[in-house]
C-alpha cells in the first residue's frame, strides 16, 4: 500500500471507532461539532496559511451556506423533492461559493492589511444585512428546519445524532482529502509561492491577484459545505452565524493550532471545539482561559500546537532518539512541576476573582479542585500568589534547561541527517 | 539580425523628477548586452520599466517587435521576456526544487490548474531537476531557500528566472556582493544558462562586463551616451570622461 495513504486511512479508522467507544449523546455531539469545525478551520486556512491573506470575514461563506442549506432543506421537505440529505452540504458549498466569487472579486484585487480590512468591512456589511433582511436570515429567531423530512435511502432518517455524526464524519473526510489534495495542484503550490513572495510570482508568469480569487473561491466553498454540515446538526440557522465572532473563532481555531501545517488547523478544531463545550461546563470564565492561550500560542509557539507537536519528528527518529529520551524528557519532566505550579495559580485567581465578581450573590464560600476556601480571605489570596511567584520563578530558572536540551537533541538529529 | 528588445525613447518620472530621460536601446536577438553606468544613474529603473514593474511615463518597449509597454509583470513575462532581481527575490519557505518548479508551471501550460497533480506532472519534474543540474544545487533541493547560502540563493536566483525557459533574459547585478572566485562560477554558470538566448544585464564588476558583453551601452544620469563592442566602449572618450576613467584608476590603485 502507497504510503501517503497512511494517515488518510488512520483518520477513517478514527472516525469510524470514536463514536463506538465514546458512545454518550454529549460525546457524539461534541464529535459532530469537530467534524464542520475542522473543514471550517481548514477551509480559512487556504487563506491564512497557504496564500497568506487573512480574512476577518471567513464566517460569511459558512453562514451563507448554513442558511441556504437551510433554505434548501425547507423547500425539499414541503416539496417532497427526491433529494436526500446527504447531499444538501453541496447547496452550502455551493452558496459559499457564488458569495466568494462576487465578494472575492471585490476584496483579492487587494493583498495584505487591505485585503484584510475589505474582509472585516464585508463580515460587517453581511452582518448588518442579517439584521435586516429577515426573509432570508429569520430575523431573530432565525431559519429552523428539519432534516428528517428529506428522501430516504437505505431506512436511514437521520433523527438519530449518531447517523448525522456518520455523515458529518463522511464530508469531513471527502473535504480534508479535496483541500490536501488542493495543496498538491500546480495552484496550490503557486499560492504558496504567492504567500511567500507575491512580487516575485508575478515575474514567473502568474497574476498574485488570479491566485488569490481562485484560493478564495476554493475556500468559501468548503467554508459553506461547513455551514450546510452546521445547519443540518443544528436544524437552526441563526443571524449570529455570520457575525465577526465565529469569523474570530475560526481564526482563533487555525492559528492555536498551526496555520503553517496543513494539520495544524484540525488540532485547533478538535481542541478549541473540546475545550469550548468542556470547559463552559466547569467554568463560566472559559472564553479568558481561550483567550489566554491563543495570547500564550502567539509569544511562545507561533508555528502552534501543531508545530510544537511536528518540531520533535526529527527527534524520535533511530539514532538521535537516546538523546531525547534521556534528555529532552527529563528537562520536559522537571519544568512540569513549576508549570502546574503556574497553572494551577493562573487558574486560582481567575476563578476565585469570577467568583468574588459575578457570583458574589452566592456569598464567599467557594470550593475549587476539591478544596473549600473563602473567597475573600486574604490567607487564600497570598498562598495563591505565592504560588504563582514560587511558579514563575522556578518555570524562568528551568527554561534555559530545557530549551538548551531541546537544541542539543535538534543538532544531533541535523547531525544525523547530513551525515 | 533582429530585434529582440527595443526601447524607443523612453522617459520616466517620479513626481517631477526624470529619472530616465529618453533612453533608446536596441538589443539583437541572440546578443549578450550589458549596461552599465554610475550609482544613480537609472539602470535598475530602466529594468523595473522594461519588465513591467514601474509604469513607463512615456515612451516604448518592444519585445520581438511587438509592444509591451504598460504590460503587466506577468503578462511580459509570458511573452518571453524573464528577469531577475539585485536584491535575492526568490520564495523563502518554498524548498530549492519548489522554487524552481514554480518558474517552470506557467511555460508548461499548468496555468491555474487545480484538477491535476503537481508531483504527478513528469515534464514539470524533469525540467525542474535540469535546471538544478545547471545550476549547481541539486544537492540542496529540499532545503528551504531561505537558509541557502547568499552565492547559492544568486544562483538560484537565476535559476528561478531562466526556469520558464524565456528567450530574453534580464540579470540585474548578478554577482553583487560575491567574492572574486564566485563571481567566477557565476559568469560560467550565466555563460552556460544564456546559451542561445537574448541577454541584459547590468553589472558593476567590469572584469564581467567586458568578459561577458557583445555590446554595452553605457546610462549616465537617465540618458544612454554610448553603445558599442566592449574594446570601442573603452576607448571611447566620453565615456571615459563620465564614468570608465574614475573605475579605470580605481582598478589600477588597487592592482
Amino acid at each position: 500500500m502507497p504510503r501517503y495513504l497512511w494517515p488518510w486511512l488512520s483518520a477513517v479508522a478514527v472516525m469510524v471507532v470514536l463514536p463506538l467507544v465514546f458512545t454518550s449523546g454529549s460525546a457524539i455531539t461534541m464529535m459532530s461539532l469537530m467534524g464542520f469545525a475542522i473543514i471550517f478551520a481548514l477551509s480559512f486556512n487556504m487563506l491564512l496559511g497557504q496564500t497568506g491573506m487573512l480574512s476577518f470575514g471567513h464566517a460569511v461563506y459558512y453562514g451563507l451556506g448554513g442558511f441556504m442549506t437551510a433554505h434548501a432543506l425547507n423547500v425539499i421537505g414541503s416539496g417532497k423533492w427526491p433529494i436526500p440529505l446527504p447531499l444538501l452540504p453541496i447547496v452550502g458549498g455551493l452558496a459559499g461559493l457564488s458569495f466568494a466569487i462576487i465578494f472575492g472579486w471585490v476584496s483579492t484585487k487587494r493583498a495584505g492589511t487591505a485585503f484584510s480590512m475589505i474582509s472585516l468591512g464585508l463580515g460587517e456589511l453581511v452582518a448588518a444585512c442579517s439584521l435586516i433582511l429577515k426573509g432570508f436570515f429569520g430575523g431573530e429567531g432565525g431559519i429552523s428546519t428539519s432534516r428528517t423530512a428529506t428522501l430516504r435511502l437505505f431506512g436511514i432518517s437521520f433523527g438519530p445524532q449518531i447517523q448525522v455524526y456518520y455523515l458529518i464524519a463522511a464530508w469531513c473526510l471527502l473535504c480534508m482529502v479535496a483541500m490536501y489534495a488542493f495543496t498538491r495542484t500546480p495552484l496550490g503550490r503557486m499560492c504558496n509561492a504567492v504567500r511567500d513572495n507575491p512580487e516575485r510570482a508575478e515575474f514567473v508568469g502568474y497574476s498574485t491577484q488570479m491566485v488569490r480569487f481562485i484560493a478564495f473561491c476554493a475556500s468559501g466553498f468548503f467554508a459553506g459545505i461547513a455551514g450546510g454540515l452546521a445547519a443540518i446538526h443544528y436544524e437552526i440557522v441563526t443571524a449570529s452565524v455570520v457575525g465577526a465572532a465565529p469569523s474570530g473563532y475560526v481564526l482563533l481555531m487555525a492559528y492555536i493550532g498551526g496555520v503553517a501545517f496543513f494539520i495544524g488547523p484540525i488540532i485547533g478544531a478538535v481542541l478549541m471545539t473540546a475545550l469550548q463545550i468542556s470547559l463552559s461546563d466547569y467554568t463560566g470564565a472559559w472564553q479568558l482561559y481561550v483567550g489566554l492561550m491563543f495570547v500564550l500560542v502567539v509569544m511562545y509557539a507561533p508555528w502552534g500546537l501543531g508545530g510544537l507537536l511536528l518540531m520533535h519528528q526529527p527527534l524520535l527518529k533511530s539514532g538521535v532518539r537516546d538523546i531525547f529520551v534521556r534528555r529532552v524528557l527529563p528537562a520536559y519532566g522537571l519544568a512540569l512541576v513549576p508549570a502546574l505550579m503556574v497553572f494551577a495559580a493562573v487558574v486560582l485567581l481567575i476563578e476565585t476573582s469570577h467568583h468574588l465578581l459575578v457570583k458574589s450573590a452566592d456569598g464567599s464560600a467557594m470550593k475549587l479542585m476539591g478544596v473549600a476556601y473563602d473567597a475573600e480571605s486574604a490567607i487564600a489570596w497570598i498562598l495563591m500568589l505565592v504560588l504563582l511567584v514560587l511558579g514563575g520563578w522556578a518555570l524562568k530558572r528551568v527554561a534555559p534547561k530545557v530549551s538548551e536540551a531541546f537544541h542539543a537533541a535538534r543538532l544531533a538529529a541535523l547531525g544525523a541527517e547530513a551525515s | 539580425m533582429t530585434s529582440s528588445l527595443q526601447l524607443i525613447d523612453l522617459h520616466k518620472r517620479f513626481g517631477v523628477t526624470p529619472i530616465i530621460r529618453g533612453v533608446n536601446l536596441d538589443v539583437k536577438q541572440g546578443e549578450r548586452h550589458a549596461v552599465i553606468g554610475p550609482n544613480g544613474a537609472g539602470k535598475s529603473t530602466l529594468f523595473h520599466l522594461v519588465s513591467g514593474r514601474f509604469a513607463v511615463t512615456s515612451g516604448q518597449v518592444l519585445l520581438n517587435g511587438q509592444s509591451i509597454t504598460g504590460a503587466t509583470p506577468f503578462e511580459i513575462n509570458r511573452r518571453g521576456l524573464s528577469r531577475s532581481f539585485q536584491v535575492t527575490n526568490i520564495f523563502p519557505r518554498l524548498s530549492v526544487y519548489e522554487n524552481i518548479r514554480c518558474g517552470v508551471l506557467w511555460s508548461l501550460g499548468y496555468r491555474y490548474s487545480f484538477w491535476q497533480m503537481v508531483d504527478k506532472a513528469r515534464d514539470a519534474r524533469e525540467r525542474t531537476e535540469s535546471i538544478l543540474e545547471q545550476i549547481n544545487l541539486s544537492a540542496r533541493r529540499d532545503i528551504p531557500a531561505g537558509v541557502l547560502s547568499y552565492a547559492e540563493q544568486r544562483a538560484l536566483e537565476i535559476g528561478v528566472t531562466i526556469a520558464g525557459g524565456a528567450e530574453v533574459i534580464m540579470l540585474d547585478e548578478p554577482t553583487a556582493g560575491m567574492s572574486r572566485s564566485e563571481t567566477e562560477h557565476a559568469v560560467a554558470l550565466i555563460r552556460r544558462v544564456t546559451e542561445g538566448k537574448t541577454l541584459v544585464i547590468v553589472e558593476h564588476d567590469m572584469g564581467v562586463v567586458f568578459d561577458l558583453a557583445d555590446r554595452i551601452s553605457v546610462l549616465v544620469y537617465g540618458q544612454v551616451i554610448a553603445t558599442d563592442t566592449p574594446a570601442l566602449i573603452r576607448a571611447n572618450p566620453a565615456v571615459q570622461e563620465a564614468y570608465l576613467g574614475s573605475v579605470a584608476e580605481q582598478e589600477a590603485s588597487h592592482a
